[in-house]
């Protein structure tokens, strides 16, 4: 401990972060709490001089609200497949790059790609993948022409294609769309804490389990994921912290509207509505729906340590 | 089962391609293991030992060669399907699984015929539990056990499938002294017990001697000599076995037979009858040694240390290569330690020649004298200091006064040894030279000395005659040591470093020089690691002259 003496130094010290930690966490948190029991509080009206009643009226309204019910169900419908599939995936990529010499160092770099790409720049490219250009109407269809996507499906089923993204597009389509895209955006992350993961696993236990003729399948389950449970706690929960979160990648494919042409807000998510409210000058939702996210996250958060504490081996 | 290996042949590619030179691990390894014994591979770190284990295993490929269980071939044949039990170095225990579950890892494996039920499998695991005395402990993670309980364990697990072979890799380097002793006790009960035929390796020859039925000297990737263990150590085949085997070591001198007798220096110290006179190397254990009044090998006395049972006598000879002789006799006999001279009769049983291969040089000219330290001659290569001397010339005494001074002021450790082997300069070299030599290759690689001050290496290059010339010095020049004589490049390298020497000899590859030399190990508290030594291919040098 610091010496009473010198205590005001060390003070002194710390001054600069605790301010600027004062200013931009502490803050924020504490304003988005009052903001968020203000019942309908607006910034505008604020400054106009208008007081707010103190109480749950904000997040009464936003639990009500059947967008945000729709909202939510996208978001987590988004986190239960994409959270698994990306884990699985990354990690049979993990152990497949780590099984071969040539061409690794190649791979790894392919395979890290999308994370120092921009995702709407990225959400562009895929949005191009999947498009449909022309009038796609049912009953007036006029194409001009068909993204990669399509023109591989049709090459395959002979004529047969489908309307990701485009006006008119199906739910489960836009769907698809989103969880290729976000597995893909990432995997890099996922493989590259899994591969470290994987560099240091001792090459003795694999020897020992070929002497022991261990099937591969089996080396994999009862081996290499045991004794990469840590780093593959870590990928699943912040994981799911990053999928509760999907925004972004929404508007790399769909745009700002969050949805395809003539059905906006078909693919958004509860960050999504938390930008809306806040363009709509309703601080007091937006505060409100972002603390139920918050809450969520940690409860999700909270069940996945649960779970990896029985089946996590430090 | 009895285990054969034919003309057993492993090489390792290069790691460095721009140096070229494979690394022959080990080299045409022949040798049929009987039935239910227990063998020892024994020889210095690098020798190949764990190359033939690991071979034996399956997880490695021989290049060459073909091994036999019983009378199936089995070179071809993957790990799993040898019906071999490992045991690794650091065991290798899965850290996630218990005890049981480690054990029960092997025979989970099994499919189609040879599996198991549940119970079955339980009962082998808890029989091979309690066979090696761990059948309390089945519910404790590796990690809450000792390092002596983790070694049960393993062996547990390599037991529980009845393997055909039980191979251990440096089963006791990582546990304590005393628990070494009682862990090799308890390995030669399992194997007696089982029956089964295993093999292990070590580097430890009082290991090795101690539980083993046979054991196999190796260095280099060669077989040196095979053999139950105390005939390895009663009738050595070469200097290189006889210098490995025995604690306190072999005392080795220069000599000479000269019409019919072996001398040391000048005395004549036993008969050697129809042998043609030549300069060889006389190898003494220490128990070879008898006071005698009218000994006909004189030493000077230095010491009598006192151990109960036996007294060691420490003296010096001249042509001793080591600075003092160590000799054990019997404690009823009483040495006057006031005397200046000591003397022995040699017991013939005791004594071993060695014959002194010379050493060849590929890339000399014919007819050129090169430097032989021991030989004391005056042919200099040197240069040293502020002052550069040509390759070739003789130093004048001024010169080696100047080296001797710089020596007592400690100023140089190159100068320093010289002196102290109390020869003349020979061959020192400061930065100046090294661009005139063109580089090869390092044979140890830079290793920082035990004081942290500077980085030490051991190197080959090429003058532009093409002359092999031995580099051994830092590795920033200072300090350095140019001279075609190999023995005394490792000895400086040695000396700069730790003093631990082991002679060694071998061919480089690369050069195809061969190299006579010497393992230096550094200690890292009491354990001593070997630097790689970048030569393969090994001769039997230093042929024993039986007489």
């Amino acid at each position: 401990m610091v010496d009473s003496k010198h205590k005001w130094k060390a003070w002194l010290f710390l001054s600069p972060s605790l301010v600027l930690l004062a200013v931009f966490t502490v803050w924020p948190i504490i304003n988005t709490m009052i903001m968020a029991f203000s019942e309908g509080y607006s910034q505008m009206y604020a400054l106009a001089g208008k007081s707010f009643q103190f109480g749950l009226g904000n997040f009464e309204f936003v639990a009500q609200y059947p967008k945000f019910i729709q909202y939510l169900k996208t978001t987590v419908l988004l986190c239960v497949l994409t959270v698994p599939i990306s884990t699985i995936l990354a990690l049979l990529i993990a152990v497949a790059l780590n099984s071969i010499k040539p061409l690794r160092k190649v791979l790894q770099t392919i395979y890290f790609l999308p994370y120092v790409t921009n995702s709407i720049a990225i959400g562009l490219v895929f949005s191009a993948m999947f498009n449909v250009i022309g009038n796609v109407s049912a009953t007036n269809a006029q194409i001009e022409s068909y993204g990669i996507i399509n023109n591989i499906l049709m090459a395959i089923t002979g004529d047969k294609w489908i309307n990701w993204i485009n006006a008119g597009s199906p739910y489960w389509a836009n769907i698809t769309v989103m969880v290729i895209y976000i597995v893909w955006n990432a995997l890099p992350f996922k493989i590259l804490i899994l591969l470290g993961g994987l560099q240091s696993v001792n090459k003795q236990y694999y020897d020992a389990a070929k002497v022991d003729g261990t099937s591969k399948a089996r080396v994999l389950m009862r081996i290499t994921v045991p004794l990469l449970s840590p780093m593959i706690t870590y990928v699943v929960i912040t994981g799911f912290m990053g999928g509760f979160k999907e925004y972004s990648s929404i508007v790399g494919i769909f745009g700002a509207d969050m949805g395809p042409t003539g059905n906006p807000d078909a693919m958004n998510t509860i960050v999504g509505y938390v930008y809306d409210s806040l363009a709509a000058n309703q601080e007091g939702l937006a505060s409100a729906a972002a603390l139920i996210l918050f809450a969520i996250i940690l409860a999700v958060t909270l069940i996945n340590l649960q779970i990896s504490k029985r089946n996590t081996h430090y | 089962m009895k285990v054969v290996l034919e003309n057993l042949t492993k090489v390792f590619p290069s790691r460095n391609k721009k140096a070229g030179g494979e690394v022959i691990a080990v080299n045409n390894f022949s040798f049929e293991i009987p039935d239910g014994k227990l063998i020892g591979l024994l020889g210095p770190s690098g020798c190949g030992k764990s190359t033939t284990l690991y071979m034996i295993s399956g997880l490695q490929k021989p290049t060459s060669g073909k091994i036999f269980f019983g009378d199936d071939d089995i070179t071809e044949l993957t790990p799993e399907n040898r019906g071999v039990g490992l045991v690794f170095q650091n065991y290798a225990l899965y850290p996630h699984m218990t005890v049981k579950q480690n054990i029960l890892f092997p025979l989970q494996n099994l499919k189609g015929a040879d599996k198991l039920s549940k119970e079955v499998m339980l009962q082998r695991a808890y029989e091979a539990a309690k066979l090696v005395q761990i059948d309390e402990l089945m519910e404790r993670k590796p990690s809450e056990l000792s390092g002596g309980q983790q070694q049960r364990v393993a062996i547990a697990r390599a037991l529980v499938k009845m393997p055909r072979v039980l191979l251990l890799d440096e089963p006791l380097s990582n546990l304590d002294a005393r628990l070494r002793l009682q862990t090799r006790e308890e390995i030669r009960r399992i194997q007696r017990e089982t029956k089964i035929t295993t093999i292990f390796v070590t580097h430890d020859q009082e290991e090795a001697m101690s539980i083993s039925d046979m054991i196999v000297v190796m260095k280099l990737g060669v077989v040196q000599q095979i053999g139950a263990p105390q005939d390895v150590y009663d009738s050595p085949e070469n200097l290189f076995v006889a210098k490995f085997l025995g604690t306190p070591p072999i005392n080795v001198f220069d000599g000479t037979i000269k019409g019919g007798k072996v001398y040391i220096g000048e005395d004549a110290v036993l008969d050697a009858p129809g042998v043609e006179d030549q300069e060889v190397y006389v190898g003494v254990r220490p128990e070879g040694f008898e006071l005698a009044e009218d000994g006909a090998f004189h030493c000077k006395l230095r010491s009598v240390e006192v151990m109960g049972r036996d007294v060691s006598i420490v003296s010096e000879n001249a042509c001793a290569l080591t600075p003092v002789i160590r000799s054990i006799i019997n404690a009823d006999n009483k040495v006057d330690s006031s005397k200046e001279e000591v003397c022995f009769n040699l017991k013939a049983h005791k004594t071993f020649v060695f014959a002194k291969e010379k050493v060849t040089w590929s890339t000399a000219e014919e007819g050129k004298t090169l430097y032989n330290f021991n030989k004391g001659a005056q042919t200099l290569n040197a240069v040293y200091g502020a002052k550069t001397y040509e390759l070739g010339t003789l130093l004048t005494d001024e010169d080696i006064a100047k080296l001797e001074k710089q020596a007592k002021q400690s100023l140089s450790p190159v100068a320093k040894f010289f002196v102290k082997q109390g020869k003349k300069i020979l061959a020192t070299a400061q930065a100046k030279v090294a661009p005139a030599v063109e580089f090869v290759q390092n044979i140890i690689p830079e290793k920082p000395a035990l004081t942290g001050e500077i980085t030490y290496k051991l190197a080959m290059g090429k003058n532009k005659d093409g002359e092999t010339l031995y580099f051994a010095g830092g590795v920033d020049n200072a300090r350095l040591c140019v001279t075609s004589d190999i023995n005394l490049a490792v000895d400086l390298h040695a000396e700069l470093i730790t003093k631990n020497v082991e002679i060694t000899k071998g061919k480089d590859t690369k050069s195809k020089t061969i190299v006579e030399g010497y393992h230096v190990y550094y200690l890292e508290g009491d354990k001593k690691v070997y630097p790689e030594l970048n030569v393969a291919n090994g001769e039997n040098h230093e042929k024993r002259i039986f007489l």
